[in-house]
């Protein structure tokens, strides 16, 4: 399974969501299907688009928030799938390509080519729904489901370790974060106008 | 526990007045009081960490829901968080307000906390991060609304440092 063919699948489905990818081939490859005003992409900082997807999802509990993770990025914050456990907010979706290979940076394999299980690893930091998927079908079902549905999950898709050839696109990183902030607010006023503000439940 | 209610208080009061409606926090000694009172208020999302570097991605996304937020952490988790703060704070411009125990400096008794409080200031010039101390009772308000002020407008993570004469009653 190619990511690139995964992204394009779910692609109509990220037209509602905040989406934060990671850095390399997952933006560049996400970037080349068409950009849009609601996607992040953390070109740098690994492990931190999930903290990034937590913080957006906490302070706007009724907007669906998508992540794309990757093995390598995840690998480098697995305490931080502890923390989206232990708030759980429902409109998450926290999707991990895996193609067990650090491959932005020259292809060396990670730990999930010898054996480490995210999908466990999820589940037992406590994630309500976590799935593992290995064709474009059920990915595009899965992340359908997750983002219709009322709860945090977690999707490990195992994909080949391929991608574009390049990864630098011609947005700057300033640019894209100005203006992914800038649609917010907007989505932010307009939803204003229809109803009022909830106050998330209180986990501790 | 001799870490000081009143300060604590002080400080929480001058979140509240600065509309920060998010905390991230690693529990450590000089927090404790902070925490629980975060805790207890419910306009107040609190979030507890595994590890402080998450704090700047959390942060980031308050910031991008236009949301204010503060990080609470000790000297060693803001050391934890520097990948985080360079190659997401700093390299998009995100404003980040760190609230900083300052362990490891005069008086610590701890001899564990001594080699981070060496480098707190360093490493805090070493990155460009304007610093400040919240170093008087009657200047905490005004100091944490100033560093608010200073992040927001520059675009940039600033630190307040907490130190022991303020969060710590002997």
């Amino acid at each position: 399974m190619l990511r690139l063919d995964c992204l394009r699948s779910i692609y109509s489905e990220l037209e509602n969501c905040l989406v934060v990818t990671i850095m390399g081939a997952v933006a560049a490859e996400l970037h080349s299907l068409g950009h849009r005003p609601n996607f992040f992409y953390l070109q740098h900082s690994m492990g931190l688009a999930s903290s990034t997807g937590l913080g957006l999802a906490l302070c706007l509990p009724e907007q669906k928030v998508i992540v794309i993770d990757g093995d390598g990025s995840l690998l480098m914050n697995l305490g931080s799938l502890s923390t989206m456990a232990r708030y759980r907010p429902r409109k998450l979706v926290h999707v991990v390509f895996d193609n067990e290979s650090l491959l932005s940076v020259g292809g060396f394999p990670t730990a999930t080519s010898t054996g480490t299980d995210l999908e466990g690893i999820a589940r037992a930091a406590g994630i309500p729904r976590v799935a593992t998927v290995r064709s474009v079908e059920n990915l595009k079902a899965a992340v359908t489901d997750a983002v219709h549905g009322n709860e945090l999950t977690t999707i490990i898709a195992k994909v080949e370790a391929t991608g574009p050839a390049g990864y630098v696109t011609d947005l700057s990183l300033l640019e894209n974060q100005f203006q992914f902030r800038r649609h917010i607010q907007s989505l932010k006023k307009r939803r204003r106008s229809g109803r009022g503000v909830r106050i998330p439940i209180k986990r501790r | 526990m001799p870490v000081s209610v009143t300060n604590s208080r002080l400080i929480y009061d001058a979140f509240k007045e600065c509309d920060i409606r998010l905390l991230s926090a690693l529990p450590e000694t000089w927090l404790v009081h902070l925490i629980r009172m975060a805790d207890d208020d419910p306009e107040m999302i609190l979030v507890r960490l595994a590890k402080e570097e998450e704090g700047v991605g959390v942060s980031a996304g308050a910031h991008f829901a236009g949301v204010k937020s503060a990080m609470l952490m000790q000297n060693h988790g803001f050391l934890a968080s520097i990948n985080g703060i360079v190659s997401f704070a700093h390299l998009y411009k995100i404003p980040l307000l760190m609230l900083i125990s300052y362990r490891g400096s005069f008086g610590e008794r701890d001899p564990w906390q001594t080699q981070g409080g060496n480098a707190t200031e360093p490493v805090l010039r070493a990155l460009g991060i304007p610093y400040s101390f919240l170093d008087s009772v009657d200047a905490v308000k005004k100091r944490i609304q100033q560093a608010q002020t200073l992040a927001d407008s520059s675009s940039q993570p600033v630190a307040l440092l907490l130190p022991r004469d303020l969060m710590w009653e002997e």
